[in-house]
C-alpha cells in the first residue's frame, strides 16, 4: 500500500470555508438524522394506515393496501427518488412543476418523503403480519363486547400488534437511517455525500469513509439501545414480550 | 543436458541481476518489469479524455497520451513485449486503486492541485480548463452577476463548487447552490430548469452540451470563476524513477509536435461513438504548456 495516512485531516479547514473537515462530516450527520427522523415518522403513519387496511375484512380496503405495498416495495429506492425528483415535476402542468422545482430545500423534502413512503410499505407488511398473528379469538371477543371495528383495532388489536412487531420495527428504523444515503443521487449532502466530498477535496478516501462508518455505527447503536428501552417499557408481563 | 540448461539460465539471471544492480529498479518500474504488464486506470464517461466507445473500449485524449507513456516504459525497461491491462476507475475508487497498486497510471481528467499532491503525484499537465457555467440561452444570463438570487448547480466535491461558494460569499450573490452527484445529473438539473446554471470545467461543459438533446439551446459563459487549472495523469507518490520516465515521455510527446496532433484528433474533429465535434481549438495556455511542459499544480505557472 502506498497511501499517505493522515488522521489529522479532520482538524484541517475544509475548502468550502465552513470550518474543519470534521465540521463538514458533522453537518452531513445532522442532515442524515433529520432526514431519517422525518422519513421514519412518514413511514410509521402511512405504514400503519396501510397495514390496517390490509387486515380489514373489506375487499376494496385490502386491495388498496396490496396495491400500495407492491408499488412502493417493488421499485428500487434509487429509482423512486429519481422519479419523485426529476420526473414528477415534468408530468405536472408547467406552472405547478416550476413551483415544485423552485421550492427551497427540495432535495431534503423529496428525500424524506421518498424514503418515508418506501419504508412505509415495509412497515405496513410488518403491521399486517403482527395483526394476523394475534389469535382470532381476540377480534371475536372484541366484537362480542360490542366494540366497533375502529374500537377493536384501537383498544384490542393494535396495542398488541405493535408490541409484537417492535423488534422488526427496530431494524426497519435502522434501514431508514441507512437508506437516506441514497439521497446523494438528488443532491442531498448527507453523511455519505459529505464523506464523498471530503475524499474528492483531500484525496484522504479511507479516513473520510472510516469516519462516516463510525458515525453511522454510533447512531445505529443509539437507536438500538433506545428501542430496547422502549420494548421493556411497554412490555406487559405474561404477554409475548413481557418477562 | 537439461540440468546444464537450467544452471546456465540461473547464471545468466544472476549476471543480469548484477548488471542491473548498477541502476537497481524499484517501485512501479520493478513491478512492471517483473509482471511484464502495466495497468492503466480509465474513466467511463470523461469525454473526450477517457471514455468508452461503441465497442466498450476505453479511448480518448488522455488514453492516447498514456499509450505513449507505455511505449516509453517498454523502451526504458528494454522489454520485447509489455502487456497493457485496463481497469475502469471512478472518482471514488481512483485513490484506493492507485494506493494498493492495482493501477499504475490514471488516464482521465483529474485536476492537479496542491492538496491532492499530498496523496499522489501528477506528470506533466495535459490540459488546462477554467471554471465556467452553462445556461439555457432562453434564461438570458450574460455575466456572473446575473446569477444573483438564482439556483445554481455544481458537482459535489469538485474544485468548481468550492470556487462557486467562494465567489458567492465574496460578491454577495445570494446564490442557492445545489450540489449534484455527478456531471450528468448536474446538467439534467439545468435541462429540467431546477437550476439556471451549472458551474464546471468549461471543456466538460462543452462535451455535455454537444451530447445533449438540443445543443443549440445552451450557451457557455465568457465569465470564468477561476484561472485555467491543470489536468494531469496521476501516478503513485514517492516513486521518482517511474515519474522520471513518465515525465520524459510526456515532455517528448508535447514538445515533439505529437501532442498537438493528438489534441486535434480529440478536440477539433469528430470523435466516436456519436461523431460529436467539440470544436475547441487549443488555448494559448496549453500551447505554452506544450512548449515548456510542467507538472505544477499552480494555475499561475501556466500564463
Amino acid at each position: 500500500m502506498n497511501y499517505n495516512w493522515n488522521w489529522n485531516i479532520f482538524f484541517q479547514p475544509n475548502p468550502m470555508g465552513t470550518g474543519t473537515y470534521l465540521d463538514m462530516l458533522l453537518s452531513g450527520l445532522a442532515l442524515t438524522i433529520k432526514t431519517a427522523l422525518l422519513a421514519w415518522i412518514i413511514a410509521l403513519v402511512f405504514g400503519s394506515i396501510i397495514g390496517v387496511l390490509r387486515t380489514l375484512p373489506s375487499r376494496a380496503a385490502s386491495w388498496i393496501g396490496f396495491a400500495y405495498v407492491e408499488f412502493f416495495r417493488n421499485m428500487p429506492l434509487l429509482v423512486q427518488l429519481f422519479l419523485w425528483f426529476f420526473v414528477l415535476p415534468e408530468l405536472l402542468p408547467r406552472a405547478a412543476g416550476l413551483w415544485l422545482k423552485q421550492l427551497p430545500n427540495a432535495p431534503f423534502w423529496t428525500a424524506a418523503i421518498g424514503v418515508g413512503l418506501f419504508m412505509s410499505a415495509r412497515v405496513a407488511v410488518q403491521l399486517a403480519a403482527g395483526v394476523s398473528s394475534l389469535p382470532r379469538g381476540q377480534k371475536q371477543a372484541a366484537t362480542a363486547l360490542g366494540l366497533t371495528t375502529v374500537q377493536s383495532y384501537r383498544y384490542v388489536l393494535l396495542p398488541m400488534a405493535y408490541r409484537i412487531i417492535l423488534p422488526p420495527l427496530t431494524s426497519e428504523f435502522l434501514n431508514t437511517i441507512k437508506n437516506t444515503a441514497v439521497a446523494i443521487t438528488i443532491g442531498l449532502l448527507e453523511l455519505t455525500g459529505q464523506a464523498r466530498a471530503m475524499q474528492e477535496f483531500s484525496f484522504q478516501v479511507f479516513e473520510a469513509f472510516t469516519a462516516a462508518t463510525v458515525m453511522y455505527l454510533l447512531i445505529n447503536i443509539v437507536v438500538v439501545t433506545a428501542m430496547r428501552f422502549l420494548e421493556r417499557w411497554v412490555a406487559i408481563s405474561g404477554y409475548i414480550s413481557g418477562k | 543436458m537439461k540440468r546444464i540448461h537450467v544452471v546456465s539460465l540461473a547464471l545468466a539471471a544472476a549476471l543480469g541481476a548484477s548488471q542491473a544492480g548498477a541502476q537497481e529498479l524499484t517501485g512501479t518500474l520493478k513491478s512492471i518489469k517483473e509482471s511484464g504488464s502495466i495497468t492503466l486506470g480509465h474513466r467511463d464517461s470523461s469525454i473526450p479524455f477517457s471514455y468508452l466507445d461503441d465497442a466498450q473500449k476505453p479511448v480518448g485524449y488522455a488514453m492516447d497520451i498514456c499509450y505513449k507513456i507505455v511505449d516509453a516504459v517498454k523502451k526504458e525497461l528494454k522489454l520485447d513485449k509489455l502487456e497493457v491491462k485496463l481497469t475502469p476507475v471512478t472518482s471514488a475508487t481512483r485513490i484506493p486503486l492507485m494506493a494498493n497498486g492495482t493501477i499504475d497510471l490514471e488516464c482521465g481528467s483529474t485536476t492537479n492541485n496542491a492538496e491532492r499532491q499530498k496523496q499522489v503525484s501528477f506528470t506533466n499537465t495535459h490540459f488546462l480548463t477554467a471554471s465556467r457555467y452553462v445556461t439555457k440561452k432562453a434564461s438570458k444570463i450574460e455575466k456572473i452577476d446575473d446569477l444573483k438570487g438564482k439556483s445554481v448547480v455544481s458537482t459535489a466535491g469538485t474544485t468548481n463548487i468550492k470556487q462557486l461558494t467562494e465567489a458567492n460569499a465574496a460578491r454577495n450573490l445570494n446564490i442557492n447552490i445545489i450540489p449534484a452527484k455527478d456531471h450528468a445529473e448536474a446538467f439534467l438539473m439545468v435541462e429540467t430548469d431546477r437550476a439556471v446554471a451549472f458551474v464546471m470545467d468549461d471543456i466538460l461543459l462543452s462535451s455535455l452540451v454537444a451530447g445533449s438533446k438540443a445543443p443549440g439551446d445552451y450557451v457557455i459563459s465568457k465569465d470564468a470563476f477561476s484561472k485555467p487549472e491543470p489536468y494531469g495523469i496521476m501516478l503513485r507518490k514517492d516513486d521518482a524513477p517511474f515519474k522520471k520516465v513518465v515525465d520524459a515521455a510526456t515532455a517528448a510527446v508535447y514538445t515533439g509536435g505529437e501532442g498537438a496532433k493528438i489534441y486535434d484528433k480529440w478536440f477539433t474533429q469528430k470523435i466516436p461513438p456519436k461523431g460529436l465535434n467539440l470544436a475547441t481549438p487549443i488555448s494559448a495556455e496549453l500551447k505554452n504548456q506544450y512548449a515548456k511542459p510542467s507538472d505544477s499544480p499552480d494555475p499561475d505557472a501556466y500564463k
